[in-house]
């Protein structure tokens, strides 16, 4: 097991190298930086002067070192735009980013894995084809379009949650049944398919042979087996509630990360944006790496030889 | 009258499918007593599995199971079988099947599946079932039990798994075992010592064995009684020595002449094989099921019922023309 985790932090390790080395390039795959900075009515002298106090002069191996290093003590530069350190900027944003993220997360899996199970249990029974409709909806309906009635109906009609922004709690409530509701389907889909899967096979037969009680042949035996595909699912998922709100923040004016991406992008505050895609890379590789452990916990045969 | 540890009448077994009814199952009876071996024998999809998947309660919510008569250890289950079946399975009754390593969960430790079953039946502590795991696995010949309880089943090769699929299906010490092609899967040569540890067993614990398998060598070499399907029914059922020696039905002559004999069978010759095949089982069936293939197939088999001749003590054979079969 430690093997397999130290294996496993070793390719993170390289992917998060070449994740950094991506979006430091990102930088400049857009055209001179400088330029951008100056602005259009930039003069070439202006354009010279910003490349030499950003040091883009500089060779480009010196300054991805110079950048990497800095950001591994925590300095991601600053703000072109607001000059300050653009860290604080995106601290002031993660958290709603994170707190939408999570609990959309959270009510999926606690909406999706179950309903899954009880789809799997009674492939082409009502609640089966209740779940189809549900999944089929969540993935059709985009999650704009899904909001904005949301805060027409129950914002502007009713009034019972806040139309825009996150000041009290109620004004995550639609955001997170947005967020979730998206991502429901597929997480609902891989657990019945794996339930299905995993109910046919010979082990959960034999597991009723020894006469265990059905609940105890679904969360011992067949369960198990069945989430596997579904942890790695999950983390990307995850990866995406919280990386991929770019369009609920701005539906339901949340000043999250995925709108700080969006503004910073229409200001050419290019720092803030390469260091967003580059919180939120290593997110994706913090949590695959964690999906692939949690697996090899469940899964004995993806330990190696133990 | 000896004791009968399992007494089915008239099981059928039917699937809905869309094209009609599939009648797998089409009135199967089957007796066996306090530590016989009685081997159910017969080509792919003649209904074996079913039948014995059915005597565990195990088939799919879609299949219709009926039957006159459903006694096993000397409790009548009547009509409500499945419930009662449930609370049989593990205890009175347990089963193997063909691939040990699907029939073994890769996520769980071997020690827990085996000691699983009892613990809820029979309520013991857990030092208590895995001293009854250890003392299963040292009995179907697994070297060094206590340390291998920890370990899981891709740590095991197949024949191994497939004693410590014996060892689990024994942990309630069951009356009788079902075990559903149990070699099919393995080397040759495991076949033969999984095979040898069934007979011993068998033996030791007085178990009733009901064996499936489309391998007569194992029934030559493992059965107290042999029954023959086809089709869905029991088309004759005798003593093994008896029917290796005088099969009376058609069907069961056919396939003893299949099987070729080392030095009798002259290499590179065409082996017999019985002409046409198997009859589709969806819907009502008239007469006899084998009468397409039957080489002394005549009108009066078309008749229903095909009576069920007897021939000597426990030698029965259903078919019409059973005596114009030559001995």
């Amino acid at each position: 097991m430690l093997s397999f985790i130290s294996k496993r932090l070793l390719v993170a390790l390289l992917v998060c190298l070449t994740v950094s080395a991506l979006s430091f390039g990102l930088m400049f795959v857009s055209g001179d930086p400088a330029i951008a900075i100056a602005g259009a009515g930039g003069r070439a002298e202006d354009a010279e002067a910003i490349r030499v106090a950003y040091g883009f002069d500089r060779p480009l191996i010196v300054q991805y070192l110079d950048w990497i290093g800095n950001a591994l003590t925590g300095n991601l530069g600053q703000s072109i735009y607001f000059n300050v350190p653009v860290t604080e900027i995106i601290g002031n944003r993660v958290g709603v980013t994170l707190t939408l993220g999570f609990i959309s997360f959270l009510v999926a899996l606690v909406i999706a894995v179950p309903l899954g199970v009880a789809a799997a249990l009674r492939p082409n029974g009502w609640l089966d084809r209740f779940a189809l409709v549900i999944a089929v909806s969540g993935q059709a309906i985009p999650s704009f379009w899904l909001g904005l009635m949301a805060i027409v109906v129950f914002g502007v009609w009713y009034g019972w949650v806040p139309i825009s922004g996150a000041d009290t709690w109620q004004g995550y409530i639609l955001p997170v049944i947005v967020l979730s509701y998206y991502a429901i389907p597929e997480l609902m889909r891989i657990t019945r398919s794996g339930m299905i899967d995993v109910l046919a096979t010979d082990y959960v037969r034999a597991a009723r042979a020894k006469g265990l009680p059905m609940h105890l042949v679904i969360s011992r035996h067949a369960l198990r087996n069945a989430v596997l595909p579904l942890v790695s699912l999950a983390a990307v998922q995850l990866g995406q509630l919280l990386s991929g709100s770019i369009v609920i923040e701005s539906v339901f004016a949340l000043n999250g990360l995925g709108r700080l991406a969006w503004e910073s992008l229409l200001r050419s505050d290019l720092p803030v944006v390469q260091a967003i895609i580059l919180v939120l890379s290593l997110l994706y590789v913090v949590l695959t790496t964690l999906a692939d452990i949690l697996n090899a916990v469940l899964d004995p045969r993806l330990r190696g030889n133990s | 009258m000896t004791e009968m540890m399992l007494d089915i009448r008239n099981l059928k077994v039917s699937i809905p499918t869309d094209r009609g009814m599939l009648n797998a199952v089409r009135g199967v009876d089957l007796q066996i007593a306090k530590g016989e071996t009685l081997c159910l024998v017969g080509e792919s999809g003649c209904g074996k599995s079913l039948t014995a998947t059915s005597i565990m309660g195990l088939l799919p919510r879609y299949a219709k199971v009926t039957s006159d008569r459903f006694e096993m250890a000397g409790q009548d289950l009547g009509t409500k079988t499945d419930a009662k079946l449930a609370k049989l399975r593990g205890r009175d009754v347990a089963m193997i099947f063909q691939d040990p390593t699907s029939a073994l969960n890769p996520t769980l430790t071997i020690g827990r599946q085996l000691t699983e079953g009892v613990m809820r039946h029979e309520k013991l502590s857990r030092s208590e079932a895995d001293a009854r795991a250890i003392e299963m696995l040292d009995r179907v010949g697994i070297a060094n039990p206590a340390a291998r309880l920890t370990q899981y089943p891709h740590g095991f090769s197949g024949g191994q798994r497939q004693r410590i699929m014996i060892a689990s299906a024994l942990m309630g010490r069951p009356g009788l075992l079902i075990a559903d092609e149990p070699t099919t899967a393995l080397d040759v040569t495991i076949q033969a010592q999984i095979l040898t540890l069934l007979g011993e067993l068998q033996a030791d614990l007085g178990l009733s064995l009901l064996l499936i398998t489309h391998d007569l060598g194992v029934v030559a070499a493992i059965a107290d009684t042999v029954a023959v399907m086809y089709a869905g029914r029991i088309a004759e059922r005798a003593s093994a020595v008896e029917l290796f020696a005088a099969p009376r039905h058609p069907y069961t002559k056919g396939l003893l002449a299949a099987i070729p004999v080392p030095g009798v069978t002259r290499r590179g010759s065409e082996l017999p094989a019985i002409p046409g095949r198997v009859p589709g089982l969806i819907g009502t069936m008239q007469g006899c099921a084998f009468r397409d293939r039957c080489s002394i197939a005549g009108p009066e088999c078309v008749h229903d019922p095909v009576p069920l001749v007897s021939i000597g003590k426990g030698h029965s054979v259903e078919c019409v023309k059973a005596a114009e079969v030559p001995a």
